[in-house]
């Protein structure tokens, strides 16, 4: 009995009050989140009767955001999953065969390419947009397919970032596969090709899926480029048509807008949730050598 | 040759036996790691690839030399020779690249990752270099030559005595055509920007008009009545002179001449009007009333020199707004690195304790803002911060009118506590990822001699910790310096400053006076001045970095 109260406040001052620390952080963290839900669950429709959390629950908001012509929410979530997973899948292809060449092979210009990639994933594609908007309504002239106004075209772009950051974070995970094994696969006969596509990418697979990851977040989130590519409403990322469908009528939208913000999240951050080991594994990857 | 392929496809297992007791000596003698394509055998792994792989590489190269065919073609109809050049050469070096064997072996690993960096992030920001140095606008965004056919069309009436056109729409490709039939039996064909062609080969109808042309496809009436727009504003220039008028159509199917009442005079490179004024070049990329400021829009597109950043510091509507910005940027950078960093490592710290139950879900769930795509937490806030009708305002201050993304300096902490929300998660997970990896024996140590747990922490982890996040916290800077997302979504750059009728505000960062600047609604798109204020940010973030990277460097090797 005695020593009860005493442990008590050697457990607060151990543990205890990291309790109360992380329960205070998860509540900031979770409850715009949960407010979102709640929003786009009340049919009230405006940013003031959504201040009731859970109040009333109804779908009348998600039935709405498929049937407005105004806003094509199925369109854009579409458009949106189209490009992510095109430029993820592109993506990892690109960056995987840099740090194969880079990792595997040695050659005039490695650590001079290598130091040039750093340099440059320093300096944001977004930055030279008036220029790729410029370059895209050139190309119009000759292929209207790939010019502005095309998703293909804004695929393109994204690819042009497709090395630098991502290759890094591969050439490092490469490295860690030992050089015996493609030896030993060599002398069986299979070629680089073969070397690549059926033993190392397989070894490989954590770095690839984060990078796909990251990618494809990237490139559903990007607002700069898209805005300036995509003109037509119905070929817009959920990035581009969520925003302009709010910023237009901010208040009266809202729990549409909520609704949609639901659906864009819920792919997104299952994906991330699914991966998250390795993605924390990419991420420290480059703080702890 | 095919030998070899047939030996390594289909006798492996033999191939094996024979070559496994000889070669392992080689391989350990020839040093492994430094050469993993051995001079001896280059021959063999490139050819060995199979048949498929073969045929997949050709069908590829085909492709592309395909396409390169058809773009030179289109392109040396646009007169687009640089390009040409361009497009040849590549296409050249990738084919070279791709049949040769050998010593090309990593650029056919390297080549299409570094085409696309090539093209949408090296050159494009050599480009942003060169707009940066011309009057690149709304108005001025082609060749002289456009602008006068352009002003000769502008502003065009119908010639009186005009003969009208019978006419039909034809289309190839994306691109519309008239078919126009003049009144003495003549069939032409044109397109804006294409003058009037004859063709003698035309498809006629009864009453001697003509409905169509060999390689065009003629739209029925309901396909004339979808496009009408487009139709109506074609216009088709009678002769390769823009001062002979143009073709134009009201109904899609009849077409008359209009004519400009300006003049366009080629040798003395003067427009007249028809009250005799004069318009001559202005070396600025218009043309002007000699003596008078009236000029005539659209202009063209000419070098200005340093004239867009001299515009950017001095213009009084720019310069002041310009310095607040920079000023503000550099703010928002460092504070929003601060304040992830500090509130990510305290986070770090409470949650790696080795006695704490539940780590794993506070953890999976404090990060979650990560997770959340950043463009919706922008507007989501935007919501909750809303002065009227928020949350905050509303519900957590009972009502209060708080002006957070409307007064200058609450919206500057706005958008400064969102980003930490927003980016907190990410320090968490990066600190907590190198505090593990710190070596136990020093802790244990340093409390063996009697330190406190914050000076443990503040003179040996803290250290330990910066050499390995140091890196990251510098990229950090850099993207923050760049954050669109948060600010765009959240405030627009809004609250405006007052003193300055151009879209900048408070909470603006250069990225997004940048875009504003190039693509904002209302006022002129000056892709000119954008890409100075680019090339700004280029030139800030190359020299934050250099000195970043040098002073973590200096930290590295005292540390070590």
């Amino acid at each position: 009995m005695k020593k009860r109260p005493f442990n008590l406040l050697r457990w607060f001052g151990d543990t205890g009050w990291r309790h109360l620390v992380g329960i205070a952080l998860v509540v900031v963290a979770v409850f715009p989140l949960l407010y979102v839900l709640s929003a786009s669950l009340n049919p009230g429709g405006s940013l003031v009767g959504s201040n009731a959390l859970f109040s009333t629950i109804d779908a009348q908001n998600y039935v709405a955001l498929f049937t407005n012509p105004d806003q094509p929410f199925a369109l854009w979530f579409l458009n949106s999953m189209v490009i992510g997973l095109v430029t993820g899948v592109c993506t990892v292809f690109l960056g995987a065969m840099a740090a194969y060449a880079f990792s595997r092979m040695r050659f005039r210009g490695r650590r001079i390419g290598l130091l040039s990639l750093m340099l440059i994933q320093m300096f944001p594609q977004f930055l030279a947009v008036v220029a790729i908007f410029l370059l895209l309504s050139a190309i119009s002239d000759v292929f209207p397919a790939l010019g502005l106004g095309s998703q293909l075209g804004l695929i393109l772009v994204y690819l042009g970032g497709a090395l630098g950051v991502n290759t890094y974070l591969m050439y490092g995970f490469f490295n860690t596969v030992p050089v015996s094994i493609d030896e030993a696969a060599k002398l069986d006969g299979a070629s680089h090709a073969q070397i690549f596509f059926s033993i190392i990418l397989r070894l490989v697979a954590p770095i690839l899926a984060v990078v796909g990851l990251l990618s494809f977040i990237g490139s559903t989130g990007e607002y700069v480029i898209a805005s300036v590519v995509l003109t037509d409403p119905s070929s817009q990322t959920l990035a581009v048509g969520l925003y302009t469908f709010v910023s237009q009528q901010f208040s009266n939208n809202w729990s549409i807008f909520a609704a949609g913000a639901v659906l864009a999240a819920l792919p997104v951050v299952a994906l991330f949730l699914a991966l998250q080991k390795y993605i924390v594994g990419g991420l420290t990857a480059g703080s702890v050598k | 040759m095919t030998n070899d392929d047939d030996r390594v496809d289909t006798l492996d297992p033999t191939d094996e036996v024979a070559v496994d007791p000889g070669t392992p000596t080689e391989g350990a003698s020839a040093a492994p790691r430094i050469r993993p394509q051995k001079p001896a055998r280059p021959e063999r792994t490139s050819r060995s690839s199979g048949i498929g792989g073969l045929i997949a590489k050709i069908a590829l190269l085909g492709l592309l030399d395909a396409f390169a065919v058809w773009t030179v073609f289109v392109m040396v109809g646009l007169h687009m020779w640089i390009p040409v050049g361009v497009t040849v050469l590549v296409t050249g070096v990738i084919n070279w690249i791709y049949l040769g064997r050998g010593k090309r072996l990593p650029a056919k690993y390297l080549a299409p990752g570094v085409s696309f960096l090539l093209l949408f992030q090296v050159f494009v920001v050599v480009f942003s270099g060169y707009i940066a140095f011309t009057n690149y606008s709304d108005g001025h965004n082609s060749t002289k030559e456009d602008a006068v056919a352009s002003i000769s069309s502008a502003g065009a009436k119908r010639v009186p005595d005009s003969p009208a056109y019978q006419l039909s729409v034809l289309q190839r490709g994306a691109p519309l055509y008239l078919l126009v039939t003049a009144p003495d039996g003549t069939a032409s064909i044109g397109t804006t920007n294409q003058p009037l062609k004859a063709v003698n080969n035309a498809e006629k109808d009864s009453t001697g008009r003509a409905t169509g042309l060999p390689g065009y496809r003629s739209l029925n009436l309901s396909e004339v009545l979808d496009q009408q727009d487009a139709i109506t504003s074609l216009k088709v220039p009678v002769s390769s002179n823009p001062n002979d008028g143009f073709l134009r159509t009201d109904d899609a199917s009849t077409a008359y001449v209009f004519k400009s009442d300006l003049t366009y005079d080629a040798t003395a490179d003067t427009f007249t009007d028809s009250n005799g004024v004069v318009y001559s070049d202005n070396g600025k990329g218009e043309f002007q009333q000699v003596d008078g400021t009236k000029t005539l829009s659209p202009g063209w597109k000419v070098d200005v020199g340093l004239q867009n950043f001299v515009k950017a510091f001095t213009n009084p509507q720019l310069a002041g707004p310009l310095w607040k910005v920079i000023i503000w940027t550099f703010v928002f950078a460092f504070l929003s690195v601060a304040t992830t960093f500090a509130l990510g490592l305290f986070l770090a710290i409470v949650l790696n304790h080795p006695r704490l139950r539940g780590k794993k879900i506070y953890r999976v769930l404090v990060i979650l803002p990560y997770a959340f795509p950043a463009f919706l937490s922008g507007l989501v806030w935007a919501g909750l911060l809303n002065p009227e009708f928020g949350f905050i305002n509303q519900v957590l201050l009972g009502g209060a009118q708080i002006p957070w993304l409307t007064d200058p300096w609450l919206a500057r902490l706005s958008v400064i506590g969102v980003n930490l929300w927003l980016g907190y998660p990410y320090m968490f997970l990066v600190c907590t990822g190198a505090l593990q990896s710190l070596p136990e024996e020093v802790d244990e140590a340093a409390r063996v001699d009697g330190a406190s747990p914050w000076r443990i922490f503040r003179s040996i982890k803290l250290p330990l910790l910066l050499v390995s996040v140091a890196p990251l916290l510098i990229a950090s800077f850099a993207f923050n310096f760049n954050n669109f997302n948060v600010i765009y979504m959240l405030t627009r750059g809004w609250p405006r400053f007052t003193d300055t009728t151009l879209d900048i505000g408070s909470t603006d960062l250069l990225i997004t006076m940048v875009y504003k600047v190039a693509f904002g609604q209302g006022g002129v798109r000056d892709y000119g001045l954008a890409s100075a204020l680019s090339i700004l940010i280029f030139i800030l973030i190359a020299i934050i970095s250099i000195i970043a990277f040098r002073k973590t460097k200096v930290l590295e090797e005292i540390n070590s």
